[in-house]
């Protein structure tokens, strides 16, 4: 399935409709589905917020504390962002905490890239006062992105880089905030694309091998990506390259990046001084 | 890939591979058992051999051999449940062999009725899992559908039997392999099956002349977070 099929088969409706309609076909019915996502949605919601009261900390101990610390700097009125990106920073700080915390996350669509659907759905949600109904809706239309993006290149920071995971995450939550504003399919596909674009050849190279330095923070760029893309495919900007295009370039760039950048803490951040001395910390001189 | 493999699961972080994926390899682990571990060795190989603690690896496997699902939360306090359960357990790291999955655990169980098993397995991406051995019988077990896995002496209408009491029971094969040995003259084999075995199967196959040694291991019915 490309995402010109979808736009064929969710002619007039959403891809959200269409995420449910194939899932029902596939043997899960409407209402099934729906319950699930309810519960997910359930999950989500208590993710970016448990950071944000009291400092939470890794279990390594390398990381933590900041979804706090951002929170008090955002509610005092201090953050450059608006409303709605700065509440997004927050929530995705929290979700990638909790889930470094051994704290209870939904992988979206893994776990080192968990904060970024939830922490912009939920955000705009807020705000803009949309109701539980659409946003599941979305979070359906943002699992039918993924689809795409696991069928015609990968999810996996091991196989694509980190592209494959935060980019496909900020791909996914783009079209959901489209969706949830009334955006039309073209236009959900348009803000996937443009986000995808943003983070092509982006590398995975966690410290230590842990999912934390820089996936916590990367889940906040992801946001930020997520959100300007969706902002401009409700202004009508196209991506000029189709999502389809952009998705097998994505496969492409994925598979030559060398393995010492995918998801191996063999180069990049992961051997720096810093990122090596960290390392040392968690595990102990090797070698 | 479906929806729900892309939106979802709901688990304890920090990773699907070496989080949630061990949890439910340990729990694959003590529902084969059908009881209570009171002993647990876990030979950890490759990447889980070199990264369990900062994933929480160790606590997800012990979580798991406590039975609970991969989204409890209790899992982050799993060593101190093993405590309260009873439950002796030590890691060793270790090398499986080049041939072995990168985040292969091989546990050595003692159960409460005093029988000891060894099981190896492999958390394969994604938080899916695969058993790859149990008490030395080859086998290629996710815990999605049941599979039968039998030693039987190679000779003929043994295979045509096992399909024979499937037929009856009306249980379709949805995937089969047979292996032999040329010096001991034995064969396994190994069939997974799309419906439930009725009760009694295990025993009749194992009736059956020329078959030493049957099992059939039921799928993880994995419940809902709440």
């Amino acid at each position: 399935m490309t995402a010109k099929d979808c736009l064929e088969k969710a002619a007039g409706s959403s891809l959200g409709e269409l995420a449910l309609q194939l899932e029902e076909d596939a043997g899960t019915p409407r209402e099934d589905a729906l319950r699930k996502l309810d519960s997910m949605l359930t999950v989500m919601e208590a993710e970016v917020e448990h950071a944000c009261h009291l400092p939470v900390y890794s279990i390594s101990g390398l990381t933590g504390g900041d979804a706090y610390r951002y929170d008090q700097y955002r509610k005092e009125g201090g953050s450059l962002l608006g409303e709605i990106p700065a509440l997004a920073a927050t929530y995705a700080l929290s979700a990638s905490e909790t889930n470094a915390a051994m704290g209870r996350i939904v992988a979206c669509p893994t776990a080192g890239s968990c904060g970024i659907l939830p922490a912009c759905v939920l955000a705009v949600a807020k705000v803009r006062g949309i109701p539980r109904e659409k946003v599941l809706l979305a979070l359906a239309g943002a699992g039918l992105i993924g689809e795409l993006i696991d069928e015609h290149a990968s999810l996996a920071g091991a196989q694509g880089g980190c592209q494959a995971e935060c980019g496909s995450a900020a791909a996914m939550a783009a079209g959901a905030i489209v969706e949830m504003l009334g955006g039309k399919p073209e236009m959900a596909f348009h803000g996937a694309a443009m986000a995808i674009k943003n983070q092509l050849g982006l590398v995975c190279d966690p410290v230590a091998g842990l999912v934390e330095i820089p996936c916590i923070k990367r889940n906040v760029g992801g946001t930020a990506i997520a959100l300007s893309a969706a902002d401009l495919a409700l202004a009508g900007v196209e991506s000029r390259i189709p999502f389809d295009d952009v998705v097998e370039a994505m496969d492409r760039v994925g598979k030559a990046l060398p393995a010492a950048l995918r998801e191996t803490a063999g180069g990049g951040l992961a051997t720096t001084k810093a990122g090596l001395a960290m390392k040392e910390k968690v595990y102990g001189k090797t070698e | 890939m479906g929806l729900f493999d892309i939106i979802g699961p709901v688990m304890i972080g920090p990773s699907s591979s070496h989080t949630a994926g061990a949890a439910r390899l340990g729990r694959l682990v003590r529902k084969l058992a059908g009881q209570e571990i009171q002993e647990a060795t876990l030979y950890l190989h490759g990447s889980f051999a070199a990264t369990y603690r900062g994933h929480g690896t160790d606590k997800a496997l012990i979580a798991g051999l406590l039975d609970l699902p991969p989204w409890d939360e209790r899992l982050r306090g799993s060593f101190e449940l093993a405590k309260k359960a009873g439950l002796r357990y030590r890691f060793v790291p270790t090398d499986l062999g080049e041939d072995a999955h990168p985040n292969t655990v091989r546990f050595d169980i003692l159960c409460k009725d005093g029988s000891r098993h060894t099981v190896t397995g492999a958390s394969v991406g994604g938080g899916q899992v695969e058993i790859s051995e149990i008490d030395a019988l080859r086998v290629r077990f996710t815990g999605e559908r049941p599979i039968i896995v039998c030693r039987h002496h190679d000779h003929p209408g043994v295979i045509a039997a096992i399909a024979g009491l499937l037929y009856e029971a009306r249980i379709n094969i949805g995937n089969m392999q047979v292996d032999r040995s040329r010096e001991t003259h034995l064969a396994q084999m190994y069939l997974e099956i799309d419906s439930f075995p009725p009760p009694g199967l295990e025993k009749e196959i194992k009736a059956i002349p020329g078959i030493q040694d049957a099992m059939i291991l039921r799928p993880l019915e994995e419940e809902q977070v709440q």
